[in-house]
């Protein structure tokens, strides 16, 4: 054990290639985690959980991209929430009118199409939808009117395609259609060519008129979902859940958990280590039959009951990890402070009568740092898998949405065995790459700092 | 005189570390323990006096009934001992002591496939599974790992040694649950040749099960030796580089022996010690790594055992299935001391 300066630490490290490569990699994670800390609102971490948040999502959806590698475009699911509003008033009669425009360009039809609205009128008032296709061809698609009340009052409700008047509604223009429309769905219809029942692609108006008598009525939301096959750059999972959202909150906490259990691992490690060292003799003995106890203890099986037990809270789980992590640190220091404790310097100070603690932080923990940072790097990969784990079977905390449990809802719906690949690849990749950051940065570390490894 | 007080404290801490083992899962469960047992009793007695006409009849009003049943559920609770509460030191010396002789009771809900609900009879029926599973893949991942790395380190710093030690590096971070997702994605998705749950779907009595079983465990344990043996190989790589270093190697070298017989006859002799102690603990730490692997593969051993316990809540079974786990665990972390200390000299068992 020769005594290295922070400085040669850091030229040395600089040599290295892997250990850049790490950096690289986690300069790269930090920079995402920030990013999501800052950017995504901290609400979608509470709605992760809420299904009502998400169910203007498509339910397993592929990631948008994968239309790059295919010949026939699957279609985009689509939010249109902001419409072209013109106000008109003939007489007494006032008319809102929004217009949506979507560019439909894919070679399937969309599951569905929906129109979500929030009206405040007073009186009675109708409602009218109707498409411009790319054709020119104009449909009608539903006309209805709100519920009549006296005074000012707010309406929601939600329009869907599969609705059976909307579908009526369709039936009486079927004759612009050369096909039958029999047992045809309304988007199936609404979206195809005229003569066979292909999609039409091109620019596609939907136009939603209210009327009403009075002139303060308005449309205060309003918008049309396209109900698509894909969605966003990570897809969505069976909940509906864009997995983006779910995959960048999981960085965060996957550094959070890696590097607060293996940094409080370390330090416990460390501190006991090195007093049993140097206070020998009967305190080492017992300190080190009770490590050999920790040591002993089967991990998983204790993490499981002590998550089901005591509890699962994202905080309270890594001290657990901890209480499983700093026992093979404490043998290594223990025995690295027993070598330095019979050096000179150290023994003279003893003599001069310093105190133990004192001599325990300024001269023997200084010499230990650079081992501690290198195991502090190499344990991150396992506290990081085995939060996953835990979060795996179900264990983990449920309102987190950590990389681990993404693959624990994966797991439950059967996700693998249904091919949906997006869903399982993507978190599996990010512990991987996060562990092997961790892995580079410790391996270059520890060449440095025992040098018996290179070669 | 010096063996003889190692194993002997070896012996002492293992037994400590068990106890501590044990208590600490009787604690952690113990207060849910008394909740359950209750119920159960009272569940045993009600069912027994509304099977038995006589009895029920005998009784002339409702509180008059429900005075006998409590009075007979504190006759059994007596009987049991369970009037005092689970952390009195009578009870939990009691349970301990019944776990020790591999008494665990009945469990709750879970049973085996042949329908008993004796946690020992359950524990016998999957132990055997688990350890086909895992025993295997470890043996097929430590041969393959040590021809692997006695090659790379024979050729050490070309491209075979270079792609080992990458493979070995990036294979260790990637977590075996998740690489058994993508390969059920693979196998019995895309490609459908392997079933997507290893548990085989015919009766263990029938004349196939064999077959169906081991069918069913080809994709786990493809994953597991996938995943392992990287490692494997990168570690008996090194032993064997440092190895290669020594004088008697060279003296070898120089008296013309080839290198092939030098390898295989002489330093991977002299590896030996380290690779059988790594051989001990990962036999052992399979075991506690197949909860989540047993999981995923739906393989209906001691993991998924233990997972579906702890799901239900299914304390006799934990208990049992733990004290099982620990008791592998520390004999394995016992063979490894012992064979370190045996075949390496150097190694100073007393410290």
């Amino acid at each position: 054990m020769s005594s290295i300066t922070p400085n040669e630490i850091k030229q040395e490290f600089i040599k290295s290639k892997i250990g850049i490569v790490g950096v690289g990699i986690l300069v790269v994670l930090v920079i995402i985690s920030v990013a999501t800390v800052v950017a995504i609102p901290n609400d979608t971490l509470k709605e992760w959980n809420n299904p009502v948040s998400w169910i203007s999502h498509p339910k397993t959806a592929v990631p948008v991209w994968v239309n790059y590698f295919l010949s026939e475009k699957i279609p985009e699911h689509k939010i249109l929430d902001t419409p072209n509003v013109i106000y008109k008033k003939s007489g007494d009669m006032s008319v809102i009118s929004h217009q949506f425009g979507v560019n439909f360009d894919y070679d399937q039809f969309p599951r569905d199409f929906i129109y979500e609205f929030t009206a405040k009128y007073s009186g009675s008032s109708l409602l009218q939808m109707s498409v411009i296709r790319p054709d020119g061809l104009q449909l009608d698609l539903i006309s209805t009117s709100l519920p009549d009340s006296d005074s000012t009052s707010i309406h929601s409700e939600r329009i869907f395609s599969t609705d059976e008047i909307l579908r009526k509604n369709i039936m009486l223009q079927s004759g612009k259609f050369a096909f039958s429309s029999e047992g045809t769905s309304s988007e199936d219809i609404v979206f195809s060519e005229t003569t066979r029942n292909q999609p039409l692609r091109g620019n596609y108006v939907f136009i939603v008129n209210m009327y009403g008598l009075n002139s303060e009525n308005e449309i205060l939301e309003s918008r049309i979902i396209i109900g698509g096959k894909a969605f966003g750059i990570m897809g969505t999972d069976e909940l509906r859940r864009d997995l983006a959202i779910g995959l960048l909150w999981g960085t965060p906490l996957a550094l959070f958990i890696g590097l607060a259990v293996s940094i409080a691992s370390v330090i416990t490690g460390l501190l006991y280590g090195v007093y049993a060292g140097y206070k020998g003799k009967k305190t080492d003995e017992v300190m080190m039959r009770f490590n050999d106890v920790i040591y002993a203890l089967p991990a998983l099986p204790f993490l499981i009951i002590l998550s089901v037990t005591i509890s699962n809270s994202i905080f309270v789980m890594v001290g657990f990890l901890m209480i499983f992590g700093w026992v093979g640190v404490a043998k290594v220091s223990r025995s690295m402070s027993m070598q330095i404790k019979t050096r000179g310097y150290v023994e003279a100070a003893s003599a001069m009568g310093q105190k133990n603690s004192k001599i325990i932080l300024k001269h023997i923990l200084p010499q230990l740092l650079p081992y501690a940072f290198a195991s502090i790097a190499i344990s991150v990969p396992a506290a990081i898998t085995t939060e996953a784990g835990l979060s795996f079977l179900g264990l983990g905390d449920p309102s987190f949405p950590t990389w681990g449990q993404l693959l624990h809802d994966a797991n439950v719906y059967g996700a693998a065995s249904r091919g949906l690949w997006w869903w399982i690849i993507p978190p599996g990749v990010m512990i991987a790459v996060t562990g092997l950051a961790f892995v580079f940065i410790g391996n270059a570390l520890d060449a440095i700092v025992n040098p018996k490894l290179k070669r | 005189m010096g063996l003889k007080k190692y194993v002997a404290t070896r012996v002492a801490t293992m037994f400590g570390v068990l106890m501590v083992t044990l208590l600490l899962t009787i604690i952690l469960v113990g207060s849910n323990m008394d909740t359950i047992l209750k119920q159960g009793i009272s569940f045993q007695v009600r069912s027994e006096i509304t099977e038995n006409q006589d009895i029920a009849k005998s009784f002339s009003s409702v509180e008059e009934f429900e005075a006998f049943i409590d009075d007979q559920i504190k006759q059994r609770m007596k009987l049991l001992g369970l009037e005092e509460p689970w952390h009195s030191p009578q009870r939990i010396g009691f349970t301990m002591y019944k776990i020790l002789t591999l008494d665990f009771g009945h469990a709750t809900f879970l049973t085996s496939d042949s329908g008993s609900s004796d946690v020992r009879e359950i524990i016998l029926e999957k132990l055997p599974r688990t350890i086909l599973l895992f025993t295997t893949a470890t043996i097929i991942i430590s041969v393959i790992g040590i021809f692997l790395g006695a090659i790379s380190s024979n050729r050490a710093g070309s491209a075979i040694d270079r792609i080992t030690s990458s493979f070995a590096i990036i294979s260790s971070s990637f977590p075996v649950w998740w690489i058994g997702m993508l390969m059920i994605f693979l196998f019995s998705f895309a490609y459908q040749i392997f079933p997507a749950r290893a548990t085989p779907s015919i009766a263990p009595s029938e004349p196939g099960y064999i077959l169906a079983l081991l069918y069913h465990m080809t994709l786990p344990l493809i994953t597991i030796v996938m995943i392992g043996f990287g490692s494997w190989a990168y570690l008996v790589r090194n032993f064997m580089v440092g190895i290669m270093q020594e004088d008697f190697i060279m003296a070898k070298r120089t008296m013309g022996i080839n290198q092939k017989k030098i390898i295989y006859r002489h330093a991977l002799k002299n590896a030996a010690p380290p690779i059988i102690t790594i051989l001990a603990l990962s036999l052992s730490g399979s075991l506690g790594g197949a909860i989540i692997t047993e999981a995923v593969f739906d393989w209906p051993g001691m993991g998924r055992l233990y997972f579906e316990a702890i799901t239900v809540m299914d304390l006799p079974v934990i208990i049992g299935a733990t004290y099982i786990l620990t008791v592998f665990f520390l004999i394995s972390i016992f063979i490894a001391d012992l064979l370190y200390g045996y075949f390496d000299p150097r190694v100073k068992t007393s410290r």
